[in-house]
């Protein structure tokens, strides 16, 4: 970096020539004189800057057209990242610097600084970005023509923090010290000429400014914030005053006499040392409080995520035990918690001290989890009592538990995978594309695994090869279908990808640009078209599947507004896309309707989403009734006027046909007991409002994204109903196996990055923001909640969607050839309908559908929580602050997965309770 | 389950091991400037042409099961089942050449070796690979090589996003070598599992 002192050209405008890193070139657009960028991105180049630089840097020295000169190299730090610091190619990089500066130094002129300095080191291996000692020292080499130094420089190379370039070089340079810097000038850089004294009283000045722009910048900064303790303020302020006041008396006491007795040297160098004193104690305090780690809290939380994992995975692997088990394990140590957080806050009222809401919620988990995990412990003892007393069933249970880990060992292990590759920075990067592989891996394992234990094909003899292989064709090639469906699903999710800034040369995904960017006007049609055909596809797939169970008939709210208010939704989305990609260049007339159109489409979606969530929640029972018991009316319909003309007869005499036909089939179908009531659609009642509730939120959040996005959401829709096929097809119900949960939870994450999203701020769609408001908010809330919504788009599709996992396989019970899934009632019979009962097994045993319930629950939980460990443990772990970033997100990611999984579950919940009321209001009837 | 069987299937592992090493050696005394790392796709190329020559003259020479009449009809119309279905276990490798060298050597470690013992008999395959499917101490050996390979490739996968910066970390080339290293672990293995459950397997056998 080379400078030359600029005093003599105060009022001008500084020259301030640049050459090297193009980064600067971003950073300060159009601020330099006169510029040289070479590009920078590649890692491994190690000479295109630096030799950029050499090639201009000596011609620019001697041409004389600068003030301030900054040469950025970029050789040694590509270097130590590609070869480490103890390599070949190292010493000849710092053989280069050496002679660059050996030059540079015989062509400096008489009142030029010369400044080195480098912003980093580097670790043994060469990175950097840590707090090692190794990381953070870096060189700082001054050199000057006229000497800089009074007396000799000291032999041990000073310690100097780098804050304190800043006011050094501005004051060098003549311009003010930066608003927010907390660095102390380096004096003796300003103790050019002259005797002692004056020298001192030079230091003194420069003392003086940085002082004063410290103490404003404190003053002002405590204003706002409240962070930095107020007595050490108030010290600090204290000594700032008196020295300035010294400083005062000290200039006008000089000014008078000029002497430069032994005396006023001994004051000057007090007076120094108090300056010092006063901007290195500012410094500590802002360093004290803003740089606060709190590792007890840490480590307590990480503490506490780690119970509530195992927590979660215990609580599911509880056996399915009566309600009153869950009641005791659960409820109370709930009760627990909150009554120590009664306690502490009460002791904080008491003793007067501010309420920290973080410490009390935690201390009450931690309660209420030591409370849960005893009660289980309590029931450990027993269960190892009874087992010992029947050893033979101790046995079988052994066995079973190791032929069981298998099972469980494949998914843990990817899962396992998953957590590790956080500990990766490469992984970290390429996550987008870890996470399709190892939901593909798991997914052909299970399928692996179903085929090496022989359940696709029909249980026989070995020899009987040639019968097996039709059942086999039938069962398993369908299976397979939907495995190559989603493999598919998953190489086509890859087309939505958002580039990381670490891979330069990564294009992002033509998808993710919003269609007004679009030049070519038919491409622009084309796209757009392909968008409405998307929308349209998922809003028909949605209806059909509905009308596949039977959950579209009748004239319940829900259903009617299946039926209409879906392709409204989808016109209106429609619209809105029309709108919004061709708003650029419609007319001057037609702008103020245009803008209208920009705000009132999207809050009319916003309204019927809002609606149509609202009517799931009221009236979430899609049933159509059809009552056939015997009515106690007349078998005729009553027949105003009076029977005479051949018309009448021909009115009557069908409906008493009809009657006798149908008490005819009843009567044979039942025998004889009569009272039914075919129920269309009740069989997959409680995942009905689940799809509808999602296909709405899908709406508001393809509202959220730009056009062409909607084709990922198409996918995403797609391959979660492949998954969840897959699921029912390859287990046993009530209970849903950790392979679907964590396959269902990477295919969210998977979405996450095929929606075109990334852990990183730059990849953030600010955009959503703004979808139906005309670039103005009044609170901070609803923008945040839009693009929150944006950016865990899938985290909330398929949390809220994780109870179909459990209510799939019962759905999927029925042969798929019947369309209409009828159950009949009433409760007497139901043993002879078992075949269609579908959903309504989960009545049948609402202990185990609770327990279910909350086992799945647990399950996503804990598999969720385990990431979040993982990421939580990784920050403590020094050389890791690169790692808070990603934390960031997939801490707001888990709570807003946990939410909607609540949300989901809860929805579940409504559902029952509205089917149990439909039930009562049927036997009323 | 004989003590001659054992050995032939030891012999042929051996000299299917030799094939795999002599692919990646013998082509520098031909090729200049031939090395695994340097030039994998010459590597892929010998390594899946010796694998599967080798296996095709293994079958004929000591297969397991006898070979049908030559110049039947049944014969051609089987030739005719093993090549499509070699060719569509390349999936859609066609691609890139990469893509399409990789796709070769796995098919090679896996498909053609159930082609050579088990024919193109869909059934067989269903049976072979399923518990307890495997009726004889050849079927043993090719579960456990084509597992191998199988799982060699998937672990392969795992160093390409690191940044290590080393020749391999390209995609196939640590995937082919984790097929490769599978592969020969599969072949080592077999027969010590056999070994291993010699009792087990007589006992099955009967």
């Amino acid at each position: 970096m080379g400078r030359r002192f600029s005093t003599s050209r105060v009022g001008e405008e500084e020259r301030v020539v640049f050459m090297g890193d193009d980064t600067w070139e971003g950073l300060f657009p159009k601020m330099f004189h006169r510029s040289y960028f070479f590009p920078s991105f590649n890692v491994k180049d190690l000479h295109t800057v630096d030799n950029g630089i050499l090639q201009h840097l000596y011609s620019t020295v001697d041409g004389g057209e600068w003030d301030l000169l900054i040469a950025h190299f970029l050789g040694v730090d590509h270097c130590g990242h590609k070869h480490g610091p103890d390599h070949p190619e190292m010493a000849k990089k710092l053989l280069q610097m050496n002679e660059m500066l050996r030059t540079l130094v015989e062509r400096l002129g008489n009142d030029t600084l010369l400044v080195v300095a480098g912003d980093h080191g580097m670790t043994d291996t060469g990175d950097h970005g840590g707090d090692s000692e190794k990381e953070v020292n870096a060189a700082l080499f001054v050199y000057s023509k006229t000497p800089l130094f009074g007396t000799d420089p000291p032999e041990e190379p000073e310690v100097v923090p780098q804050v304190n370039l800043v006011p050094t070089l501005a004051l060098l340079l003549g311009v003010p010290i930066p608003y927010s810097s907390i660095g102390e000038v380096m004096a003796e850089l300003f103790a050019t000429d002259g005797d002692a004294v004056s020298a001192a009283l030079q230091q003194l000045d420069v003392y003086h400014i940085n002082a004063n722009q410290v103490d404003r910048f404190l003053r002002s900064y405590s204003l706002v914030a409240q962070d930095l303790p107020t007595e050490e303020l108030q010290q600090l302020q204290d000594i700032f005053s008196s020295a300035v006041e010294e400083h005062a008396q000290l200039v006008a006491h000089v000014q008078e006499e000029k002497p430069s007795s032994p005396e006023l040297q001994a004051r000057l160098g007090r007076l120094l040392g108090r300056f010092q004193r006063y901007l290195r104690e500012a410094r500590a305090v802002c360093a004290r409080s803003w740089a606060r780690f709190r590792p007890l809290r840490m480590v307590a939380g990480c503490a506490l995520i780690a119970a509530s994992c195992l927590l979660c995975y215990v609580a599911s692997a509880l056996p399915a035990a009566p309600d009153s088990f869950y009641r005791s394990c659960l409820l109370a140590p709930l009760l627990w918690g909150l009554a120590a957080a009664l306690l502490l806050g009460l002791a904080c009222a008491v003793m007067q001290e501010g309420l920290d809401l973080l410490v009390v919620s935690s201390w009450a988990a931690a309660v209420s989890q030591v409370a849960f995990f005893w009660r289980w412990w309590g029931r450990q003892p027993k269960r190892a009592h009874s087992a010992s007393s029947h050893p033979p069933v101790a046995s079988i249970s052994l066995r079973q538990r190791l032929q069981a880990c298998p099972a469980l060992a494949f998914p843990m292990g990817i899962l396992l995978f998953r957590c590790g590759a956080m500990f990766s920075d490469s992984f970290v990067v390429a996550e987008a594309r870890v996470v399709p592989f190892l939901l593909a891996s798991l997914v052909a394992l299970l399928v692996g695994k179903l085929h090496w234990d022989g359940r696709l094909t029909v249980p026989e003899g070995p020899r009987q090869q040639l019968l097996s292989s039709s059942s086999y064709r039938k069962e398993s090639w369908h299976l397979l279908y939907l495995v190559a469906a989603l493999l598919l699903c998953v190489r086509l999710s890859a087309a939505f990808h958002q580039c990381r800034e670490e891979s330069p040369q990564c294009r992002p995904s033509l998808f993710l640009a919003p269609l007004a960017g679009l030049r070519d006007a038919r491409a622009k049609n084309l796209f757009y078209l392909a968008c409405v055909a998307a929308l349209v596809a998922l809003v028909c797939a949605v209806r059909r599947w509905l009308r596949h169970c039977g959950n579209l008939n009748g004239s319940e709210p829900a259903v009617l507004f299946v039926r209409w208010g879906f392709p409204l939704l989808a016109v209106f989305v429609a619209c809105y896309w029309a709108v919004a990609s061709s708003a650029e260049d419609s007319l001057g007339k037609l702008q103020e309707l245009v803008h209208v159109a920009l705000v009132a489409f999207p809050w009319a979606v916003y309204g019927l989403v809002g609606a149509g969530l609202l009517l799931v929640l009221c009236k979430p029972v899609t049933v159509f009734a059809k009552d056939t018991r015997e009515t106690a009316g007349p078998i005729v319909t009553p027949y105003l006027g009076v029977a005479s003309s051949e018309v009448d007869f021909l009115h009557v005499i069908p409906q008493i046909y009809r009657r006798m036909q149908e008490s005819l089939k009843s009567h044979l179908e039942r025998g004889g007991c009569g009272a039914a009531v075919a129920a269309y659609g009740l069989g997959s009642v409680y995942s009905a409002a689940l799809v509808i509730a999602l296909t709405l939120l899908a709406f508001l959040l393809l509202l959220l994204h730009s056009e062409r996005l909607s084709l990922a959401f198409l996918l995403l829709f797609l391959e979660a109903f492949v998954l969840l096929h897959i699921h029912a097809r390859a287990r046993k119900p009530f209970s849903v196996p950790w392979y679907a949960v964590i396959s269902w939870l990477l295919a969210a994450s998977q979405f996450f990055y095929s929606t075109g999203h990334q852990p990183i701020f730059p990849a953030i769609h600010w955009n959503a923001a703004f979808v139906g408001f005309h670039l103005d908010h009044s609170t901070n809330l609803l923008p945040a909640l839009l693009v929150g919504a944006n950016t865990f788009a899938s985290h909330i599709l398929f949390a809220v969607g994780c109870p179909l996992l459990l209510l799939w396989p019962f759905v999927c019970e029925a042969p798929s050839t019947q369309r209409r899934k009828a159950r009949k009632e009433p409760r007497e019979e139901l043993h002879e309908e078992e075949e269609h009962m579908m959903e309504m097994r989960l009545r049948e045993a609402p202990d185990r559908f609770s327990a279910a319930l909350l086992q799945l629950g647990l399950k996503c939980l804990f598999v969720l929580g385990m990431q979040q460990l993982v990421l939580a443990g990784m920050l403590m772990v020094p050389h890791c602050a690169c790692w808070a970033r990603r934390f960031l997100f997939e801490a707001l990611g888990f709570v807003v997965s946990s939410v909607c999984l609540l949300l989901g579950i809860l929805l579940v919940m409504r559902v029952d309770c509205a089917v149990s009321a439909w039930f009562s209001r049927l036997q009323l009837r | 389950m004989s003590e001659a069987g054992v050995r032939r299937l030891c012999a042929a592992n051996l000299l299917r091991g030799c094939s795999v090493l002599l692919a990646a050696t013998a082509p520098r005394f031909f090729l200049d400037g031939f090395s695994v790392l340097g030039t994998p796709l010459t590597w892929l190329c010998a390594c899946s042409v010796s694998v599967s020559a080798l296996s095709v003259v293994l079958n004929a020479a000591l297969g397991p099961s006898p070979p049908p009449r030559r110049g039947s009809l049944a014969h051609k119309v089987g030739f005719l089942k093993c090549c499509m279905y070699f060719l569509m276990s390349f999936g859609r490798a066609f691609l890139s050449l990469n893509t399409f060298l990789f796709a070769v050597l796995l098919s090679t470690f896996t498909t053609l070796q159930c082609l050579c013992v088990l024919g193109p008999n869909i059934q067989a395959w269903i049976r072979v690979f399923s518990k307890n499917g495997a009726m004889s101490i050849w079927d043993n050996n090719l579960q456990i090589t084509t597992v191998c390979s199988v799982l060699g490739a998937w672990f392969g996968a795992f160093p390409i996003p690191l940044d290590w910066d080393r020749p391999w970390q390209v995609w196939p080339i640590s995937c082919s070598l984790g097929a490769t290293f599978g592969y020969l672990a599969g072949l080592i293995i077999a027969p010590l599992w056999i070994h291993w459950n010699r009792k087990q397997l007589t006992y099955k056998s009967r």
